[in-house]
């Protein structure tokens, strides 16, 4: 059920879309106002919205998993306070993300147990391994800048608490990204062997970054209706292009080779890439990158060993209610 | 080639800065393991939060200590490039993680420790150490407030938290000891005001913890054995596997700058 917690009209509005109310929704966001929790929606904008804060508070907590693995190898201890406060920052967001999405009727823990499950998906970008220390430095640098250029414009969305969570999102991510430039600049000012590390992160790191903003405008499913509901404000290529064209001069300041030869500036100053392989991208949708699997479990391990934590954590509130009831009776 | 360790010239104020240094480092690393992997998200930032205070902690004591030492030695020399035999830390915080039980536990017997001991150093005559201190007691007091509210969850919880718990109480008990030594040169900042001597915080100390403990519906071990080593550098075995890891990269690439 989406609906049943918050919207107290959900009986009526179920399961026929409203004509009226559909007309006057769709108002409401063509006037640029916010939808609130208790606001009725259509049922399809609830399940898009759901779908979304879900999928990516999945991907926070993934996410935080890649780059956990260098926290205790960090080469230096400001940069190991630096990611651990980072990957602590991407849990901030997870756990706000959740709460976001809670406020459309979906629990936390189903939204958790169909990520464990494998049924909701998170950014295949996670499912790639972080093989040296310059793998940090790019996540920052173009994983976090993909990020920012794709949530920049959700800051802006229809929905209330997903636009106003982002607000927050937004301004911790651009400070990760240029903590991650700052680690790229380290390197490529270091010694032969840092720099041949930062440019062979970028070399693997780079095509999966493009494909974070998703297929082909020609064809991307959900793009109209998101549109429609301000909750997308640009398209995929829109993103990816500005993505491109902001980074290219990064790499040049850097004096690192963006790994695609065939990349050319067109009349209007923009970087057109070459063709982006697909199907490596439904390959890593698929479950068969090179670390869904690791990931899915490590998830699974933390949450069946902590079972038990939660299981005392909850047996003991129960108790302490219980001695408080009997107290309060005596 | 390798990079070969740092000297390190042990004055006491250097070593007694190296020592709580080494402390909060490897507590707060012991601590960063858990990131990404906590039985709830909430405790996934409990424990990242703690590991950044430990690690703040031990920045600012290496700092000094370099600073005392004078030597060209600085945070990341003290942490990357002296091996196992020069660490000085309390066996008790090298213990691995185990399981969540464990590492409460862990953190539980240090924070009712710290928690007194930097209250106390505020009032130290060196005004680095008392500043230091005035920061890390409000840090000591939330990690001795989160440890103990689970030690009680944990050990009143379910049959399972709680015989989880007890067998961590068990097996760490011994490591509690080495918090209350204190070796001659330690002595002598003691007596010039500098340092604070542990040995009066033991019977405030094993209050805290019996409280706590008795809550829980645990029990302290009877046996009064206590394992020393850590603050001369006889270590468990436990440390230079977390040394190899922490190291690595220093260790593989000598020289860079990072």
């Amino acid at each position: 059920m989406y609906t049943q917690a918050l919207n107290s009209s959900d009986g009526d509005d179920r399961g026929v879309e409203d004509v009226a109310r559909a007309s006057q929704f769709q108002a409401r966001i063509d006037a640029d106002e916010r939808i609130e929790p208790n606001d009725w929606m259509p049922a399809a904008y609830r399940k898009t919205l759901t779908r979304q804060i879900s999928q990516h508070a999945h991907s926070e907590i993934v996410g935080m998993l890649p780059e956990g693995n260098w926290i205790t190898r960090a080469p230096s201890l400001r940069r190991k306070a630096a990611l651990l406060a980072k990957v602590q920052d991407e849990c901030g967001h997870g756990l706000y993300l959740y709460a976001a999405a809670e406020t459309l009727g979906t629990s936390r823990e189903e939204l958790v147990d169909a990520m464990l499950s494998g049924k909701a998906k998170y950014s295949s970008i996670f499912n790639y391994p972080t093989l040296t220390w310059a793998d940090i430095g790019t996540i920052g640098w173009l994983v976090d800048g993909a990020a920012i250029m794709n949530q920049i414009p959700l800051c802006r969305c229809s929905y209330g608490p997903y636009a106003r969570a982002m607000i927050r999102v937004c301004k911790e991510e651009s400070f990760h990204q240029r903590q991650g430039f700052e680690i790229m600049v380290t390197l490529c000012r270091g010694t032969a062997e840092q720099k041949a590390m930062a440019q062979n992160a970028l070399d693997r790191w780079w095509w999966p970054v493009l494909m974070m903003f998703g297929p082909p405008d020609q064809v991307s499913q959900h793009s109209d209706t998101s549109t429609k509901w301000k909750i997308k404000r640009f398209s995929n290529d829109e993103l990816r292009q500005k993505f491109i064209d902001a980074t290219v001069p990064q790499a040049e300041f850097l004096g690192l080779t963006i790994p695609d030869p065939g990349m050319k500036q067109n009349e209007n100053g923009n970087w057109v890439h070459s063709p982006i392989d697909w199907d490596e991208f439904k390959q890593v949708l698929a479950g068969n990158g090179p670390c869904n699997r690791d990931r899915l479990a490590a998830r699974r391990k933390a949450h069946e060993e902590g079972a038990w934590v939660r299981e005392a954590a909850a047996a003991y509130a129960e108790k302490r209610k219980s001695r408080q009831l009997a107290q309060a009776a005596e | 080639m390798a990079v070969a360790n740092i000297e390190v010239s042990e004055t006491p104020l250097v070593l007694y800065a190296l020592r709580r240094a080494d402390d909060a480092l490897i507590l707060g690393h012991r601590l960063s393991e858990w990131c990404g992997h906590a039985p709830a998200m909430e405790e996934d930032m409990a424990l990242a939060n703690m590991g950044l205070d430990l690690l703040g902690q031990a920045r600012e004591l290496y700092s000094y200590a370099a600073k005392v030492e004078g030597r060209g030695n600085d945070e990341d020399k003290f942490a990357y490039l002296r091996d196992v035999r020069q660490y000085r830390n309390l066996l008790l915080v090298e213990q691995p993680n185990g399981d969540f039980a464990r590492t409460m536990v862990r953190q539980f017997f240090y924070a009712a420790f710290a928690d007194l001991y930097w209250r106390a150093m505020m009032g130290s005559s060196d005004p680095t150490f008392a500043a230091i201190a005035a920061k890390s007691e409000k840090e000591s007091a939330y990690h001795l407030r989160h440890s103990s509210e689970w030690i009680v969850r944990l050990g009143d919880g379910t049959e399972e938290s709680h015989r989880r718990t007890q067998n961590a109480i068990d097996d760490l008990w011994a490591y509690t000891g080495e918090m209350f030594a204190v070796d001659d040169g330690e002595r002598g900042l003691i007596d010039a005001g500098i340092a604070i001597d542990p040995a009066t915080l033991k019977s405030r100390w094993l209050k805290t913890v019996t409280g706590i403990v008795n809550e829980a519906t645990l029990a302290l071990p009877k046996s009064d054995w206590m394992q020393q080593g850590g603050r001369v550098g006889s270590h468990s075995e436990h440390l230079g596997h977390l040394l190899s890891e922490l190291q690595s990269l220093q260790r593989t690439f000598p020289g860079a700058t990072w």
